[in-house]
């Protein structure tokens, strides 16, 4: 195998030097019964050459969004990525770094994280941001973990126009500690007021809406924030595209008290759903509750600024089982994407970006719903996804979209049993005008 | 203009640009532009600019190129931290994850247009269940201890459905577990049992006895052990907590040592995670993106979280139905790019591969182990597997502690063992030097070692305030955790009647 050096000659030598006769007797105390007396059941080694063809004949029976127009968001979104961002993430210095357990030596990972962390902060209009966690359901999780701790309380308070993942996954994770999500129903594609106000009380850990929320639609964060604060409870934003918060209200300003996401949007690859990057900010004053990395500025003995992991005794490493989360390995890498990213796009970058995203979806939803057959499934505003009724059946024009080298928008049944004649669009700034006037020419067709 | 700069401080990308550039050109609009009043609510607008740099792309190439100089990865040398299997990551492996029919693919295709990354991921369950010696697997934790918690889930699922979830209340941990364990355990509404070791290093069968009972809900542990050590009687402490109803968990941070040797399921063990960004060569990315997939034994396989990756027929599908499961523990399917990665690294070993890795990494650890033990104190003397642990306890005399010798290996171009862990060895030192490495390698760290402690007795102050030849020199942590500087803020101007020290 080309990746060890050893040769028959070294492992003569080595072997010698420990003193065996065989390298058997370096397993010896593997008792006899647990020995595995075969070779594994696994398919012979390839040559680079051969697992190439191999994983290119795998790759092609993939549809990619180069090939394919991609109308799908719902979590996962196809922004232009600079061709930098490959590039700097690819500085192997960085990719094949451990975490940054000896700062002296990871200066590199630990200041792009300390940048990273400001750029998130400031995105989001919060105090500050931890190195990253999994994705953006396991922020929300962590960050409905946080509200908990916090407040003494055990409820979470998540509407159903919340990511329905971002729900299981928060759900999940509350109930092994015998806390409890207390859903509530949408209308009209946002979470109504009165319904919310209904559900919080004094077990209310926190109150969460996602901004923009699953379906697109704009929810009155302002309003929410003022019942969680009301009731006592802390108010969570989830954010499952960032680039958003270029020309939306961010969380901080609009009250929050942690804004949890998916960093994805921010120079990262779709990969089928991951890596992507959990991002996790709050207020100044849960900063020893915020799980996970943190790096932080200081100087070394001669005075000179430097960057180190910081607030351990939160860790797990640390403080083992009274820890604030469990976390270890985190999305390092991508958090750097993420900082790239938004260092190219800059202030007014992420403005551009965002703009376009808004006006090219509110094209196409014009657009699509003049179509006989399409129809909003509500009103209200939108940001770069929405919702559109069907007469026709969405699996099957999913499908028939596949034709014409279209992926169409998310079927909701999946998710929302009644909206089953719905589907959800995404329109980012990668789509142009001819590629939107040619779907709607398909589905024109089809209908 | 800062790129050249490794020592010293580095200019962070918040103090460099200017107003009004720019790092990236989109295409100009080409819908009709609608007035933004009328798209988005006034009140719902940022009324604020982000603070974000002001760059152009050459000045964003210098400062990220600029910061990977002042890092260190395992591209650039040796990289012996015990416990996280920093071998070489295969360039091939980078290759493959920027496919565009892997790294551009939409978790929410519709299923015929991902064919072949089911395909992959069903293949991958299968090796890792034959490698682990179990049925089922999951792919989804992101990470080492996110398949801990799930695996203590599924341990907690198990007991309920036998009418005995409010009764099994507690998950034994050895003292010389990863800081995960405990912390996962906590995570999932366990109390936290720890059991101490024995003279030998394996955990002590007399106090595990002692500590089990009706409340046991599982064990974790990791072997061999984070001492290097292979746990000889692991199939009497599996056992042990069968016969109380338990199950018991394997850390796979150590799976480096026993690949195509001997199995998990094998020994006892009924969930298993492996890090697939250490023992199957996935970068670790200067602290992520892992994995940390987890395989059960058979009757298990119902709490595996949704979806799972099936077949019928020649059509690979995700299955949502599953009426048992834990429920979902991450969005969409895993870290895909990252098992892609494993997945190439499996299919260039094979079997015979595999097991070469694991022979050799413990050729490695133990021709290391022996070569080290006339500067150290070894704990634990016998054959280690992948890693060992040194004490430098021997040193305090002259007033130099392990950190201090972890320091000035940096001095030298080599990245620090992992120290002070196990907590049960005093001023630790954990070594793993993995299979990819060169007897030459070693032998060179082996001279350097001896360098540093001839240093120690000739001129301890220079160990003890190393390193000398990093961009930075030793950084003060205590200060950095009394006074925390979290998020760049810029500076107030000099003439601003509100300036202060701050």
């Amino acid at each position: 195998m080309s990746f060890t050096p050893m040769t028959p000659a070294d492992r003569e030598a080595m072997l010698a030097a420990i003193g065996v006769a065989s390298v058997d007797e370096l397993f010896a105390d593997i008792p006899a019964a647990i020995r595995l007396d075969r070779p594994l059941d696994l398919p012979p080694a390839m040559a680079e050459a051969e697992v190439r063809r191999h994983l290119i004949q795998l790759a092609a029976r993939n549809a990619d969004v180069d090939r394919y127009t991609c109308f799908l968001g719902a979590g996962a979104y196809d922004h232009l990525i600079p061709a930098a961002v490959g590039q700097l993430v690819s500085r192997s210095e960085f990719y094949t770094s451990y975490t940054p357990y000896q700062p002296e030596i990871t200066q590199g990972v630990l200041q792009a994280t300390y940048e990273y962390q400001t750029m998130i902060a400031a995105l989001t209009g919060m105090d500050l941001a931890n190195a990253s966690v999994y994705d953006g359901a396991t922020a929300l999780a962590e960050g409905a973990l946080v509200a908990c701790a916090h407040t003494g309380r055990d409820q979470v308070v998540i509407p159903a126009t919340v990511h329905p993942e971002y729900r299981q996954v928060t759900s999940t994770y509350l109930r092994h500690q015998g806390l409890e999500v207390v859903e509530v129903p949408y209308r009209d594609g946002v979470t109504p007021l009165d319904e919310l106000k209904a559900r919080i009380g004094s077990r209310t850990a926190a109150v969460v809406v996602q901004q923009p929320n699953f379906f697109g639609g704009i929810e009155d964060a302002a309003a929410v924030a003022q019942l969680a604060h009301e009731a006592g409870a802390l108010f969570i934003v989830a954010v499952a595209d960032p680039l958003t918060l270029g020309l939306l209200k961010p969380p901080g300003a609009a009250g929050a008290d942690i804004a949890a996401g998916d960093g994805q949007a921010l120079g990262n690859n779709l990969s089928f759903g991951g890596p992507h990057l959990g991002f996790l900010a709050v207020r100044q004053q849960l900063v020893r509750r915020i799980p996970g990395r943190i790096a932080g500025a200081t100087v070394d003995r001669d005075g000179t600024r430097g960057f180190v992991l910081t607030l351990q005794t939160r860790e797990q490493h640390i403080r083992r089982e009274k820890a604030t989360s469990n976390i270890c390995t985190n999305q390092a890498l991508n958090a750097i994407a993420a900082a790239v990213y938004l260092s190219l796009l800059g202030k007014q970058g992420v403005r551009d970006v965002a703009h376009q995203c808004l006006q090219k979806a509110h094209y196409l939803q014009r657009a699509m719903v003049a179509l006989p057959g399409f129809a909003p499934a509500w009103d209200g505003p939108f940001f770069h996804e929405f919702v559109v009724r069907t007469t026709a059946d969405p699996e099957e024009l999913t499908q028939r979209l596949l034709d014409h080298q279209i992926i169409g928008g998310l079927p909701l049944g999946r998710f929302y049993p009644e909206l089953a004649d719905c589907m959800l669009w995404c329109v980012t700034e990668s789509r142009t005008r001819e590629e939107m006037d040619r779907l709607v020419t398909v589905l024109e067709g089809l209908s | 203009m800062t790129g050249y700069l490794l020592r010293g401080s580095f200019p962070l990308i918040f103090e460099q640009g200017a107003p009004g550039r720019r790092g990236y050109r989109l295409p100009d609009l080409d819908v009709p532009e609608a007035p933004l009043s009328e798209l988005l609510p006034e009140d719902q607008q940022r009324a604020d600019e982000p603070a974000l740099p002001e760059v152009s792309e050459p000045e964003v190439v210098r400062h990220y190129v600029g910061l990977s100089r002042r890092n260190y990865g395992v591209d650039v040398g040796f990289y012996p931290l015990g416990s996280c299997t920093m071998k070489y990551n295969p360039k091939v492996n980078e290759w493959a994850a920027s496919l565009p029919g892997f790294a551009r693919v939409h978790p929410y295709q519709p299923e015929e247009t991902v064919q072949g990354a089911l395909e992959l991921m069903y293949r991958l369950e299968r090796y890792l269940c034959e490698i682990a010696g179990l049925s089922r697997a999951t792919l989804q934790p992101a990470a080492g201890a996110h398949g801990e918690l799930l695996g203590l889930m599924i341990i907690k699922a198990y007991h309920e459905k036998n009418g005995q979830g409010q009764q099994r209340t507690e998950i034994i941990v050895p003292d010389s577990a990863h800081g995960t364990n405990p912390a996962s355990a906590a995570m999932c509404g366990y109390r936290v049992v720890e059991v101490k070791s024995d003279a030998r290093g394996g955990v002590d069968v007399e106090a595990l006895k002692a500590v089990v009972s009706e409340r046991t809900a599982g064990l974790m542990l990791t072997n061999p052990s984070t001492l290097g050590l292979f746990e000889e009687r692991i199939v009497e402490i599996a056992r042990i907590i069968h016969d109380a109803g338990g199950l018991v968990y394997y850390d796979g941070a150590n799976a480096n040592a026993i690949l195509g040797i001997c199995r998990p399921g094998d020994m006892g063990f009924d969930i298993v995670h492996f890090n697939l960004h250490k023992t199957f060569s996935t970068p670790h990315g200067g602290g992520g993106p892992g994995a940390g997939p987890i395989a059960v034994r058979e009757d298990l396989a119902r709490f595996l979280p949704v979806p799972t990756v099936e077949r019928r027929g020649d059509r690979y599908y995700l299955d949502y139905d599953r009426p048992d499961a834990v429920g979902r523990i991450k969005g969409f399917y895993g870290n895909f790019g990252v098992l892609v990665r494993a997945y190439t690294y499996i299919r260039m070993h094979g079997p015979e591969g595999l097991k070469a890795v694991s022979e050799q990494a413990v050729i490695n650890a133990n021709y290391l182990l022996r070569r080290l033990a006339h500067l150290f104190d070894v704990p634990y003397d016998r054959h280690c597997k992948h890693e060992f642990v040194l004490s430098g306890r021997r040193y305090k005399k002259q007033g130099v502690r392990t950190l201090d010798i972890a320091k000035r290996l940096l001095d030298y171009g080599i990245h620090a063992p992992t120290i002070y862990f196990p907590l049960i060895v005093d001023e630790a030192i954990m070594i793993e030097p993995t299979e990819t490495e060169s007897k030459e390698t070693l032998d060179e760290f082996v001279r350097i070692m001896e360098t540093i402690v001839r240093e120690i007795e000739e001129d301890p102050e220079l160990v003890r305030t190393a390193p000398h030849n990093m961009p930075v020199r030793r950084l003060d942590e205590a200060r950095a955790a009394r006074q925390p500087n979290l998020c760049w803020c810029a500076p107030v101007p000099v003439d601003s009647p509100s300036s202060s020290d701050t």
